[in-house]
């Protein structure tokens, strides 16, 4: 084991940096949260030609083979500085989800115009009423003629309102398959809404679509997924792991400027204290999310509990420092003008984000305990 | 001791209850399911239904408008309301200023200012908290110097509740600039289109606007709007928030909340069935439940409590405490039974200028506005004195620390 990064990942770290400080004012943000998009495509574009979308894939795949390390070096960079483009839902959740379906024409092409950046693309899911069961479908597919029709109701569809492409999963009698759809397609409706944190996302209704193609057939399109959530997840938690850093660095700033009772905030100890638990549970959540991304590697069980154990950690971590920093900044933590807000939100949606604390710890419930993660 | 409910409680809160049921407008009681940033015209078409029957300010003396009711009677009253779902009232005017007004104000105030409190003709906001002084609340600087039969008020508050739409702002000022902190402190009421007084509105996390700030510049306030004596306002302050003890354990409001949860967890589906009967979501809401009964039953010790009870008066500090930190903790749990659209940003109200163009496909009336709740209630353990300072003064005085 080596806990501290390669020249390469450095690299990446330091690269990373530098675009968000370069990149990203609040003001900056700001604008760019408000626009019809929610983000930049110019940025996009950017993060494409900096080489940063297929980081993670294998050469053979069009990428650069940083593996899940790499991803997770950007996402937390872009957490620390709550970055809106579309990473997480293009180049983690569609992008593995791909890069873990059998191989076609169809597939690689799309592989090549993501890395490239020239496709947004949005994976169709996730169901309200899965409570978190990423193997819960009840979108349908049926046969027609050498194609497919579509029928089912996608919900917080991370990317949705601007993808050019969405990989919807539904089911047929032999499983769940993976198809393609455009969304501008007849019968295709996405009705797109702000999450709390500004970002865009949306609901997507099938009603009778027709998908010429499955990407993967009814029966092998489950598997994919679950590895693309799982590269997701892994993605999320790094995110979180940057904004909490972030939030920690900001509150601790904060509490040594800001006076009352003829001394800084820092000076009480109720407010070190609560500072020192902060860290405590960022330091955790890294600790895991190296676990996690471990993990990935590890056979079925092994993997189900190392992920899911990483995300109920991140979760319930990510609520308790992102209630504590607006907590110790006092009424200015509430404002939309002031940053420890934004990252507020950002923790609160990711606490949620593929499941919540509950939904994870009950799937570590529902897997056999054959492994201690960690330790194998 | 004796644990039971008096016959004749049981019977006023059947009374309460017809009444609330005959008298709530049916429009106001269905927004009242999203209940949180009550709407202006619904309140005050409200107030003057209550107003009418005398019920505006039950906690006020009943010569000045309010009743003789008992503690338990008042808290089931709030009680009533809270399950009927009627428009949050105005605090500042009911539950703050009020009470000192009827304390400490010259009959004329009275007779001039508590009339359209309880009929809910004129809003008022409270001024104390100011950029420097908040937890620190005697170091506010805001001041008041005299001048001839006015003051003359320069500086500025903030986080000024419902300033926006307030007619008038109850402040505190120094008066004093060498006396000692808390002593230079006046209780001052201001008209808010006297010249010189602006607001700036601040939106908060929840996406609306609630809060403000106020700047005074030069304001010529009379002198006949100075509360009780000069220099005594801190004392007027403490007795306002001592009046508001057992209120701000929002016990009725979180119980409301534990009913929205129950609602809409009972039509949250997952693949084991609705979610109110998975382990997990069923574990949390029965916690939350134990623990809002707690409280219930401090608060009906408190509220059973004479003057010279210790016991139940150190109950008293722990309602606002414990109180705030269930109140947010419901909140995140009604998000929570929204599943994915639990992280939605969703309007707060229909006449909300800030209502997001773009909504998330939600139809139950009792969702609407329950994410940007949990997103306020953040606040719970911020605003009417921090958790910190709350435990600092447990620590200090019921601990003897
Ligand atoms: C939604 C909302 C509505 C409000 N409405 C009004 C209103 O209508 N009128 C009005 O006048 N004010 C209002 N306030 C202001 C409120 O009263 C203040 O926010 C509160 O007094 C805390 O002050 P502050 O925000 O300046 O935080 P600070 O006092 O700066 O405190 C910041 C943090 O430090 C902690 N802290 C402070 N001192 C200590 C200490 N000695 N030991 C340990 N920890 C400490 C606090 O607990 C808090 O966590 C409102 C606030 C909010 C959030």
């Amino acid at each position: 084991m080596d806990f501290t990064l390669t020249a390469e990942q450095q690299a990446l770290a330091d690269s990373v940096h530098r675009f968000y400080e370069r990149e990203y004012s609040f003001e900056s943000r700001k604008r760019r949260l408000a626009s019809a998009d929610g983000f930049s495509r110019d940025l996009w574009r950017a993060i494409a030609d900096l080489g940063w979308i297929g980081a993670a894939l294998s050469e053979e795949d069009g990428g650069f083979g940083g593996g899940p390390i790499g991803n997770a070096l950007i996402m937390e960079g872009f957490g620390r500085a709550l970055v809106l483009e579309p990473f997480l839902s293009t180049a983690i959740l569609s992008l593995q989800t791909l890069a873990h379906a059998p191989c076609s024409a169809v597939r690689d092409r799309l592989l090549e115009d993501i890395v490239a950046g020239k496709v947004l693309v949005a994976l169709a899911h996730g169901e309200t009423a899965a409570n978190g069961d990423a193997e819960y479908v009840e979108a349908v597919a049926a046969r027609r003629g050498a194609g497919w029709t579509l029928q089912g109701h996608k919900s917080l569809v991370l990317g949705s309102p601007s993808a050019d492409v969405l990989l919807v999963t539904a089911k047929a009698e032999a499983g769940i398959g993976l198809f393609l759809v455009d969304p501008a397609a007849p019968n295709v409706r996405v009705q797109a809404y702000k999450t709390l944190d500004g970002c865009r996302v949306g609901d997507v209704w099938l009603d009778d679509v027709v998908a010429e193609e499955a990407l993967a057939r009814p029966g092998s399109g489950l598997a994919p997924v679950l590895r693309g959530l799982d590269h997701a997840l892994v993605g999320v938690c790094a995110e979180a792991v940057g904004a909490m850093s972030a939030a920690l660095t900001l509150t601790r700033d904060y509490v040594k400027l800001r006076r009352q009772f003829g001394a800084a905030l820092s000076d009480f100890q109720a407010v070190q204290h609560r500072m020192a638990d902060m860290l405590v549970e960022l330091e955790l959540s890294r600790s895991i999310l190296y676990q996690g991304i471990a993990g990935l590697a590890s056979p079925n069980e092994q993997r189900i509990r190392a992920i899911s154990a990483m995300k109920a950690i991140t979760s319930s971590a990510a609520m308790f420092v992102g209630r504590n920093a607006v907590q110790l900044h006092g009424a200015i933590g509430m404002t939309e003008d002031y940053a420890i807000g934004h990252y507020y939100r950002r923790l609160f949606v990711i606490a949620h984000l593929f499941g919540n604390e509950s939904a994870h710890l009950d799937r570590i419930v529902r897997t056999p305990a054959t492994f201690w993660p960690a330790v194998s | 001791m004796d644990f039971n409910i008096a016959h004749e409680i049981h019977a006023f809160r059947s009374e309460v209850r017809e009444f609330i049921e005959a008298a709530l407008p049916a429009d106001i009681s269905r927004r009242g399911r999203h209940d949180y940033h009550s709407r202006r015209d619904d309140v005050q078409r409200w107030m003057k239904i209550l107003n009418k029957r005398g019920w505006s300010a039950p906690h006020w003396p009943a010569h000045l408008g309010g009743t003789d009711w008992s503690p338990l009677q008042r808290y089931i009253f709030q009680d009533e309301l809270r399950r009927a779902r009627a428009p949050v009232l105005d605090r500042c005017g009911l539950d703050l200023l009020g009470p000192v007004v009827c304390a400490f104000g010259t009959p004329e105030q009275q007779a001039r200012h508590l009339p359209p409190i309880l009929n809910g003709d004129l809003w008022w906001a409270q001024g104390f908290s100011e950029p420097n002084a908040g937890s620190d609340l005697a170091s506010l600087k805001t001041r008041a110097d005299l001048d001839g039969d006015h003051f003359i008020v320069n500086g500025q508050k903030t986080w000024t509740t419902e300033a926006h739409f307030a007619d008038w702002i109850f402040a505190l000022v120094r008066t004093d600039q060498v006396a000692k902190p808390q002593a230079g402190i006046s209780f001052l009421l201001i008209d808010m289109t006297t010249p010189g007084v602006t607001r700036r509105p601040i939106w908060s996390i929840d996406g609306a606007n609630t809060l403000n700030e106020v700047f005074f510049e030069d304001v010529r306030v009379p002198i006949a709007n100075l509360v009780g004596q000069a220099g005594h306002g801190w004392s007027y302050a403490k007795f306002l928030l001592a009046h508001e003890r057992t209120t701000s354990s929002v016990v009725s409001h979180t119980k409301r909340d534990i009913e929205q949860i129950r609602h809409l967890a009972t039509l949250a589906k997952t693949p084991a069935g609705p979610l109110i009967g998975t382990h997990a979501f069923a574990t949390k809401l029965a916690k939350l439940e134990a623990e809002v009964i707690a409280l219930e039953w401090s608060v009906l010790r408190v509220l059973h409590a004479s003057e010279g009870d210790a016991a139940g008066n150190s109950v008293a500090s722990l309602l606002k405490l414990r109180g705030s930190e269930l109140s947010e903790r419901a909140a995140l749990l009604a998000a929570e039974a929204l599943g994915d659209h639990g992280v939605a940003a969703m309007p707060l109200s229909e006449s909300d200028d800030a209502t997001p163009k773009e909504l998330p496909p939600i139809e139950d009336d009792e969702a609407i506005g329950v994410s940007a709740k949990a997103m306020f209630r953040r606040a719970a353990t911020i605003y009417g004195g921090a958790s910190e300072v709350q435990r600092t003064i447990i620590a200090k005085s019921i601990l003897g620390l």
